[in-house]
């Protein structure tokens, strides 16, 4: 067989195997995340079956997805709702950086990775998935509720410092000096800045630019200028990522919601090969020495997510289940995660064992956090039965 | 009524208010226009015991259960006395020409003598609308007139 069958052969397996996976996943109401980055596993060096022909597709394949998960990420939001968010957010934010990022850079120096592999670490286990979030707040049918907000601006503040967190990453793991960081964090800072009021002033003008009636058309205008701006950005050493996400935010009202629908399952498949590409590149044996230390990370991450929710729902006014309910949304975490791990082990600027850790936390994150929010109602009415029982009686209803 | 607009970042708007005895009841509008009537729980008022999801045309139905047969009822009660008065709603269509345009533009007691008493909107009424009321596709209009007027009153709605 030639060479252009094998790809084509083994390409179809991938993705046929990927379709019954989150089958799977959707069968039994969970993220299909880490089944994805299992299926990578198993096809990857020293997995099941090694697939070496389809390197080349594959890699170009999840820089895309990249490109994609961003902006859609962006098209989710106005500017507008980003500002009012950040207003809203921004000390349960920072409070959400502290407790979250701390727990994955002390891992990463007791393991000896060096202040680089902190940064990559806090990132990994700092960001919440917002697609799972969501997904899960549907499903519960707690979009109504009074504390959802309180998660939703958490999720929108983290994505915005993504924004900024992206760009640094990329160039510490460029290995520029001190002075040229700063110079990188300068210019990524005045062009979100740029972007942000590009988009709250002039957004029906990108709108305009990208917008068509016709789909095809449409749809060839948006991933073009999605592709090309993120290629600028690479450029500008501000990550391809980042320069995605802001382009989402310019991009606004029908035209934005045209773009989701008409980019949707793109980045699906797009995202999908770029998990699957983070497990090929993730040897299974490197799991199981990191084992514990994921272990170790999950419970205390989903602890410091919890109490996170917890004080932000308690200032909104937000009684004791909401608060409850309010952190254990926040556990999952997902996507970006495995973004900001595949950045740095792209780079090369750590060592393997990251991805490993990175693989099997957000293994369990994304396994674990739809079950948290799922299962913390029950729980924490039992709890405040057992307790309130004698000294506090429980508030009576009216009707 | 105190109605809270909340909004949610990446999903769309809520807007509830609370009742007498504590609940909350109102509607989350999704980005897609999906609608979701929810209702509060009696013993957690931040949760919801429902999130129904409804289609356009239910959420129609379901306001003007709520609102409009009261007010009608009510208008028709006061003009019973007169005879050939008649209370009528009539609708702003999506295609309607009135969509985007006010009260004053269609002109619509000086070509047919029909008042416009009330305007209902998303489930509120908006009483004695000024020439200036800019109309939405949706909009429930309260009508008093002649039946013949009342006719008129619909074409002028329909067609310009």
């Amino acid at each position: 067989m030639d060479h252009t069958a094998l790809s084509l052969i083994e390409l179809g397996a991938v993705f046929f195997a990927l379709g019954v996976l989150g089958r799977l996943a959707g069968k039994i109401g969970m993220s299909p995340i880490p089944l994805y980055l299992l299926g990578g596993l198993a096809f990857g060096q020293g997995g099941l079956v090694p697939l070496p022909d389809i390197g080349g597709f594959t890699h170009l394949a999840s820089e895309i997805g990249v490109v994609l998960l961003l902006l859609l990420l962006g098209l989710e939001y106005s500017a507008a709702e980003l500002f009012t968010g950040l207003k809203r957010s921004w000390m349960a934010g920072l409070l959400d950086i502290v407790l979250n990022a701390a727990p994955g850079a002390a891992v990463a120096l007791l393991l000896g990775w060096g202040p680089i592999g902190a940064i990559v670490m806090a990132g990994v286990t700092y960001i919440s998935s917002s697609g799972i979030i969501a997904k899960v707040l549907g499903d519960l049918g707690r979009l109504g509720n009074r504390e959802t907000p309180v998660v939703l601006s958490i999720l929108v503040f983290e994505d915005l410092a993504m924004a900024l967190y992206l760009p640094i990453l990329t160039a510490l793991l460029g290995g520029v000096s001190f002075f040229g960081g700063l110079e990188a964090v300068g210019i990524s800072l005045l062009v979100i800045t740029v972007v942000l009021v590009i988009a709250l002033r002039y957004g029906r003008y990108v709108s305009a630019i990208v917008d068509s009636d016709d789909r095809e058309v449409f749809l060839l205008k948006v991933l073009g200028a999605a592709l090309l701006v993120a290629g600028l950005a690479s450029a500008m050493q501000v990550s391809a990522a980042v320069g995605a996400f802001l382009l989402g935010i310019a991009v606004s009202g029908s035209t934005a919601h045209n773009a989701t629908r008409l980019l949707e399952p793109l980045r699906d498949l797009f995202a999908a090969v770029f998990f699957v590409v983070f497990g090929l590149n993730t040897s299974p044996a490197s799991i199981p020495p990191v084992l514990g230390w994921a272990v170790l990370l999950a419970v205390v991450t989903t602890l410091t997510k919890v109490a996170t929710g917890w004080w932000a729902a308690r200032r909104q006014g937000v009684g004791k289940l909401g608060r409850a309910r309010a952190g254990a949304a926040l556990v999952a975490r997902g996507e970006f995660s495995i973004v900001i791990a595949g950045l740095a082990v792209s780079a090369g600027a750590v060592v393997g064992e990251l991805a490993a850790l990175a693989t099997a936390y957000v293994l369990l994150m994304a396994v674990f956090g739809p079950i948290t929010a799922r299962v913390v109602e029950p729980l924490a009415r039992g709890l405040q039965r057992r307790r309130g029982h004698g000294h506090e009686p429980a508030t009576s209803s009216v009707s | 009524m105190n109605v809270e607009v909340t909004p949610l970042p990446g999903i769309g708007v809520r807007k509830d208010f609370a009742t007498r005895n504590g609940r909350r009841i109102g509607v989350v509008t999704h980005r897609d226009g999906q609608i979701e009537l929810i209702v509060s729980k009696s013993d957690d008022p931040d949760a919801c015991l429902a999130s129904l999801p409804l289609t356009a045309d239910e959420a129609g139905a379901l306001a003007n259960l709520l609102g409009a047969p009261q007010l009608v009822a009510q208008l028709t009660e006061e003009h019973r006395e007169v005879p050939g008065i008649i209370t009528k709603q009539l609708p702003i269509k999506p295609n309607s020409p009135f969509d985007g345009r006010t009260l004053g533009d269609t002109a619509m007691r000086t070509r047919t003598g029909v008042s416009v008493v009330a305007v209902m909107r998303a489930g509120q009424v908006h009483p004695s609308p000024a020439p200036d009321f800019t109309f939405t596709a949706g909009d429930v209009l309260v009508a008093v007139g002649t039946s013949e007027g009342l006719e008129g009153a619909l074409k002028i709605l329909k067609n310009g």
